[in-house]
């Protein structure tokens, strides 16, 4: 009981003293984070769109399978992506197996299908009459496309935000194609797997807080949105009646 | 301005649009009239561009519609359309209205400038900021008039504007169609299913029903002689009657028809040749004289009565033909028969003074 008491005394101090190890963590692992949630969504936002606005055949089954893939277990992303940089796989000529810069692309295969089916969900959830309005009044169809993204735009934030979630809050990926490296791949998630399994529960414990701040901030993010969806939509509906 | 040649249109095995030739001019208001299904709005959609039909061809301003997209894209640009239940972007009324400017890469002090001036036009100034998913059925309708009027199209489809609206916003877009648009530069193709509206209205009309282009005409033609028994039918204006305005005191008109004279309601001016249009199911009958709201009372001779179904059809000559639908119990309370001398009254607001 002592030694839980102590160690959480510690990582309050740590984390209010500006302790460089903790903030130097915190501070690649947002980078990124944010640096494979920024590309994930320039890449499979546009995806979204272009699966849902076009008609194919497997359309269906495409997006059954992006769903399933919602779930895709970090450790597997994990052993594709070291399969493919690894000195020995396709890519390995590049040589950037445990660099931050590989982890990145984890994290973006990672999250691509939620990002992506949540485009798709988002996109779906807007009238097929805002399409039409905006083309009966001269838009391209490019600008059409921009006119539903931008009723979705909640929807599709939130989607993002999801991704973000993901992306920060896994160790498997980041363990296996990152490393590990101290004060190079080092992350939040595998600092305090590393940590606790080293027997320094302070800083495990910091490391710990400081992840759930983060991700409590992010879905507090994501709900706001949400709520003024939801209050949009309910005043719309209350001047209706 | 637009020509449609030999339009034609299927949704899998239906048939939609059979064989539209159509020509409007500029600066015309054209309503396309017909019961609901008659594919009114597929023939605005084949126009605006929405949609390819199935066979035949499009002529905007003298230029054949192709199947290139950037071509239709161009054509689309110069004209707009409103729909029946329009939508309206999750955001201000200021941004709906603004958004066809806006894609058409408008910018500087001239954009907000056109943008409240339109809803001025439309009544809706003060309503820029308001969120547009917030507004009543009839504002929804004025801001999505005022989102395509802004655009300044050369053609303007408006697909029944006013048929889910209260008889006040009817109203109130209607004057906008005659007393804004007809008085601008731009072509309207309107269609609805209100023969009224569209007399109200239309400088040409075209029936359409079943998918078929039955008649075109100025209003008057139409109404006076449909050309085919589904047209009268549609028209649903058995009593058709010509006759010459001969006083107008604030709207209150007196219609003098064979030595009777029967009173409406209309703008026309004395001297003016005009039809008086009665709705069969708008005549009252009674045995004698009675004193009633009704303005126009004529005393007649039943000529002869069909019954179906639950109504009876009373054709009367009051010195002009008049035809009145009661439902049976009452021909049978009433004992009417052919010969009976009978009084046939019908008010003021009943008679839908048509230009002759």
């Amino acid at each position: 009981m002592h030694a839980i008491v102590d160690a959480f005394v510690l990582a309050v101090k740590m984390i209010f003293t500006g302790d460089p190890e903790v903030y130097g963590i915190t501070a690649r692992t947002l980078e990124i984070s944010i640096s494979s949630t920024i590309i994930g969504a320039l890449l499979f936002v546009p995806l979204g769109c272009l699966i849902y606005f076009n008609n194919f055949r497997g359309k269906r089954t495409l997006i059954s399978i992006i769903q399933t893939c919602y779930s895709l277990p970090t450790v597997f992303v994990g052993l594709l992506v070291f399969l493919v940089f690894s000195r020995a796989g396709p890519l390995g000529v590049f040589g950037i197996m445990f660099t931050p810069q590989v982890m990145v692309i984890g994290q973006v295969v990672l999250i691509s299908a939620i990002v992506t089916g949540l485009t798709i969900s988002a996109l779906s959830g807007v009238s097929p009459a805002i399409r039409e309005t905006a083309i009966s009044l001269g838009a391209s169809r490019v600008q059409s496309v921009w006119a539903v993204l931008k009723e979705a735009r909640f929807a599709v934030l939130t989607a993002v935000m999801v991704g973000f979630g993901r992306a920060i809050s896994e160790v498997g990926l980041a363990l296996m194609v990152g490393g590990n490296i101290r004060g190079y791949t080092r992350v939040l998630t595998t600092a305090i797997s590393l940590e606790t399994g080293k027997g320094d529960t302070a800083l495990s414990l910091a490391l710990g807080f400081i992840l759930v701040a983060l991700a409590l901030i992010v879905t507090v993010l994501a709900n706001r949105f949400l709520r003024v969806k939801e209050a949009d939509v309910a005043r719309s509906q209350g001047s209706a009646s | 301005m637009l020509e449609v040649k030999g339009l034609h249109h299927r949704y899998g095995k239906a048939e939609i649009l059979k064989d539209i030739d159509l020509g409007v001019e500029r600066g015309e208001v054209f309503v396309t009239i017909g019961p609901t299904g008659s594919g009114k709005t597929t023939l605005l959609r084949l126009v605006g561009l929405l949609e390819r039909p199935t066979s035949g061809h499009i002529y905007f301003d003298g230029y054949q519609v192709n199947n290139s997209e950037r071509t239709r894209l161009e054509i689309r640009r110069r004209m707009a359309m409103v729909s029946q239940k329009p939508a309206v972007f999750n955001a201000s009324v200021f941004e709906n209205v603004v958004y066809g400017l806006r894609i058409r890469k408008e910018n500087g002090a001239t954009l907000r400038h056109k943008v409240m001036n339109v809803l001025e036009t439309v009544g809706l100034s003060g309503y820029e900021r308001r969120d547009a998913r917030t507004l009543s059925g009839g504002e929804t309708q004025r801001v999505a008039l005022a989102r395509a009027m802004v655009i300044e199209p050369e053609l303007l489809l408006l697909d029944e504007p006013t048929a889910n609206l209260d008889p006040v916003s009817t109203s109130h877009i209607e004057k906008l169609v005659t007393d804004v648009i007809k008085k601008s530069k731009m072509t309207v193709i309107m269609a609805t299913h209100d023969m009224f509206q569209g007399q109200r209205l239309a400088d040409r009309m075209g029936v359409l029903v079943a998918g078929q282009m039955l008649q075109t005409g100025n209003p008057g033609e139409i109404f006076s002689s449909p050309r085919g028994r589904q047209i009268a039918e549609f028209v649903g204006m058995e009593n058709i009657i010509a006759g010459i305005i001969t006083s107008n005191e604030e709207g209150i008109v007196d219609i003098k028809i064979d030595g009777n004279a029967i009173e409406a309601i209309s703008n026309f001016s004395v001297g003016e040749a005009v039809y008086a249009g009665i709705r069969p199911e708008e005549i009252t009958l009674a045995r004698a004289k009675e004193s009633t709201s009704a303005r126009n009372s004529f005393p007649g001779e039943i000529t002869r009565i069909v019954l179906f179904g639950p109504l009876a059809r009373v054709e009367i000559n009051c010195g002009f033909p008049l035809v009145a639908l009661i439902t049976k119990r009452s021909a049978e309370e009433m004992k009417l028969q052919t010969g009976d001398r009978i009084y046939a009254s019908f008010k003021a607001t009943g008679v839908h003074v048509i230009k002759g």
